[in-house]
């Protein structure tokens, strides 16, 4: 084959391949996922996360507004401790609370936030006073079998 | 059988391949300016003498020295500087084969040189021209005889101007015109460059031809040195079974092995009858 | 000697073999890259080693991709409808196709189709003393022939892995969208809030470039190390095809375990 043709075929190549990561990256992965926008990490204690996990997304009236950045837990208080990387567009009161939610009934566990009242804003490095724990559903099963049986004690 | 003044000078070399022992205490020089044949019947080293001379392999004992530099302790840079002054032709021509004639021959100019492509393509139609294949610089290797591409071959092995030329069995597989081509080509290239020439064959007729010296080699050391003539009216034996093409002699026709009694295990039979 | 330390010694002895190809062929490839820098200096080379290995591929990953997206979306909708979520399809095709099926499948039609090609180039070159013959004129055929193609196959491969991702999407679109109807929004939209650019495609990316390189090296090795005869060269050649998808595969096993499991 000619050189020039074999340089274009392998342009082409190139070209297409690029394309290929490039829809892979806009079509089927998320935009915003791709610029770490700026951002800025808040934490809150939880009794129970329930099978809440780093990457997790934050919510808010339905809309993603950050993403949780790790899960730990903390000695001192013997809770867990969740960071959550905020969007800067985004703003808080805070006194706001956080709650770890479930989509659906079998879905992925994510945290969402509830704006309070307050008329500062959460900055870098605040934590959320108020927090809901994870519904475990074992423990709802065993509330509800305890509640049935006391139920039937007391008839 | 090494002179002060050998342009290549093989000494004391030791070599195996893994087990089989191929040069014991080989000596042997190469005067600068002759064509020098070595033959010796298959197995006896002679295409690794090439490649001893060309580094791509290295003796476990002994020295190949260039004039005053040892190719065998030569390092990797050092070794592809000194290949730059050789020139090989191999058995069946080992051409590029996804390139045509003209590339081929243009194949070292372009890498070794930074000349413009005018300049190589001079050069290439030269170098073809002395081979007489000015004419097939288009075709495809594919397209080539055997002689045609051992000619081609030989074509692009000079295109740097080598001072040493190192040819493996040119003439295997030739007819006899093509064979007295290569032969008469070694002869020229050899004259009107003012190189050293060295061809490994078990052609007799024409290495006795074509060549200033004939080295003979046999159980891994020269068994005989000289002349074509000298080594014709020699009466050792083994140049005398070798020169004659002789079936047996020194070199035995069987290959060593118990008796053929006791292979056949007839001893045994005998017995049971 | 009994038949348990009869393979036993033979278990050994493999074992010995093993190991000692990987370090001849560890060393082989230290001393390519060492020599690469041919590719920078006349970047035709690679060009050339390109087309030979990527495009030349590009027939056949593009036409399995697009029918590996084509089953997967059938049989993801098929799945799918009885939880009556047959918007995530989408989902299940981009995910099983990035992160998966992508790097690895597209890693075992390279290795089929411009690994074996690339050891029997290189074995022929050998058999027919091309590379003596360049090695006598002073030319490294270590960088000359070896590097051009290993680098050419190391590029390729995550090209060739986007592209047969992007076409699985394709095909999956294509039956589950235009065949029977699935709503394109919930496809696209789906898709877009699981698939993560950085947990997903990135790590896709990276396997799909440690596919390159295991696949490129042991081409390569496999023919420049091959016994220089007819039978030998197809021996090799054999050899190519079942390293390279035995090594993709454990590969993706390592690789799968490090990126995707565990806590993050």
């Amino acid at each position: 084959m000619d050189r020039s043709m074999v340089d274009l075929w392998v342009g082409l190549f190139v070209a297409v391949g690029i394309g290929a990561l490039l829809f892979l990256a806009l079509k089927a992965g998320n935009v915003d996922s791709i610029i770490k926008s700026e951002g800025y990490s808040v934490s809150a204690e939880f009794d129970n996360i329930g099978g809440l996990k780093a990457k997790a997304p934050v919510k808010s009236a339905g809309v993603i507004v950050g993403r949780v950045s790790s899960v730990n837990f903390s000695n001192q208080s013997l809770r867990a401790v969740v960071k959550l990387d905020l969007n800067k567009r985004f703003q808080f009161p805070k006194d706001s609370s956080a709650s770890i939610l479930t989509a659906g009934l079998l879905g992925d566990q994510f945290v969402g936030i509830d704006p309070g009242g307050s008329l500062e804003n959460l900055v870098a490095g605040d934590r959320l006073r108020i927090t809901q724990s994870a519904i475990v559903l074992e423990k709802v099963i065993g509330q509800f079998l305890y509640g049935k049986m006391s139920e039937t004690n007391s008839d | 059988m090494i002179k002060k003044t050998d342009l290549l000078q093989l000494s004391s070399i030791n070599f195996a391949y893994g087990q089989t022992q191929i040069f014991a205490d080989l000596n042997v020089g190469f005067e600068a300016g002759k064509v020098t044949a070595i033959m010796g019947g298959s197995g006896s080293g002679k295409t690794t003498i090439l490649k001893l001379i060309g580094g791509q392999v290295s003796p476990q004992q002994g020295h190949v020295a260039w004039g005053d530099r040892a190719i065998n302790q030569m390092k990797h840079n050092e070794l592809y500087s000194y290949r730059k002054s050789l020139g090989m032709l191999f058995q069946f021509g080992a051409l590029f084969t996804d390139l045509n004639v003209f590339e081929n021959v243009a194949f070292p100019l372009r890498e070794q040189t930074a000349l413009p492509e005018s300049a190589i393509k001079d050069l290439v139609l030269m170098k073809l021209h002395a081979v007489g294949l000015r004419g097939a610089q288009k075709l495809m290797p594919a397209e080539l005889s055997g002689g045609m591409a051992r000619r081609v071959a030989l074509a692009r092995a000079i295109a740097l101007d080598p001072s040493l030329m190192l040819y493996d069995e040119p003439f295997t597989g030739l007819d006899p015109i093509s064979t007295a081509i290569t032969g008469n080509l070694i002869r020229t290239l050899n004259d009107a460059l003012g190189i050293t020439s060295v061809f490994v064959t078990h052609d007799i007729k024409a290495s006795f031809k074509v060549a200033d010296e004939v080295i003979l080699l046999s159980r891994g050391t020269v068994t005989a040195r000289g002349t074509p003539s000298e080594l014709l009216d020699s009466r050792d034996p083994l140049v005398r079974q070798f020169v004659q093409g002789e079936v047996d002699g020194p070199v035995p026709f069987h290959v060593h092995s118990e008796a053929y009694r006791d292979d056949l295990k007839l001893e045994s039979e005998e017995r049971n009858w | 000697m009994t038949l348990i330390t009869r393979i036993l010694s033979k278990i050994g002895s493999a074992t010995v073999d093993a190991v000692w190809t990987l370090g001849t062929a560890s060393v082989f490839i230290f001393r390519v890259l060492s020599r690469s820098a041919i590719v920078l200096r006349r970047p035709r080379l690679l060009v050339a080693e390109m087309h030979f290995a990527g495009v030349l591929s590009l027939v056949i990953i593009i036409v399995s991709g697009l029918f590996v997206g084509l089953v997967l979306g059938l049989q993801g909708y098929e799945t799918l409808k009885r939880y009556g979520s047959t918007g995530a399809v989408g989902t299940l095709v981009a995910l099983s196709l990035v992160r998966e099926l992508g790097p690895v499948v597209s890693a075992l039609l390279f290795a089929s189709r411009a690994g074996s090609a690339i050891t029997a180039e290189i074995g022929i070159m050998k058999t027919t003393e091309q590379l003596s013959a360049m090695e006598m004129m002073a030319v490294d055929p270590h960088a000359r022939v070896v590097a051009p193609m290993f680098w050419g196959g190391f590029l390729s491969m995550p090209l060739l892995a986007a592209i047969f991702s992007a076409m699985g999407i394709i095909g999956g679109y294509l039956i589950t969208v235009v065949v029977i109807g699935v709503d394109s929004g919930a496809f696209w939209s789906q898709m877009q809030a699981s698939v993560d650019f950085h947990h997903d495609i990135l790590n896709g990316v990276i396997k799909s470039i440690v596919f390159g390189a295991a696949v490129s090296s042991i081409a390569v090795y496999e023919g420049y190390a091959s016994v220089p005869t007819a039978e030998g060269v197809s021996r090799a050649v054999t050899r190519t095809v079942v390293t390279s998808a035995l090594a993709v595969l454990a590969l993706d096993f390592v690789l799968t375990a490090f990126m995707f499991t565990g806590v993050h």
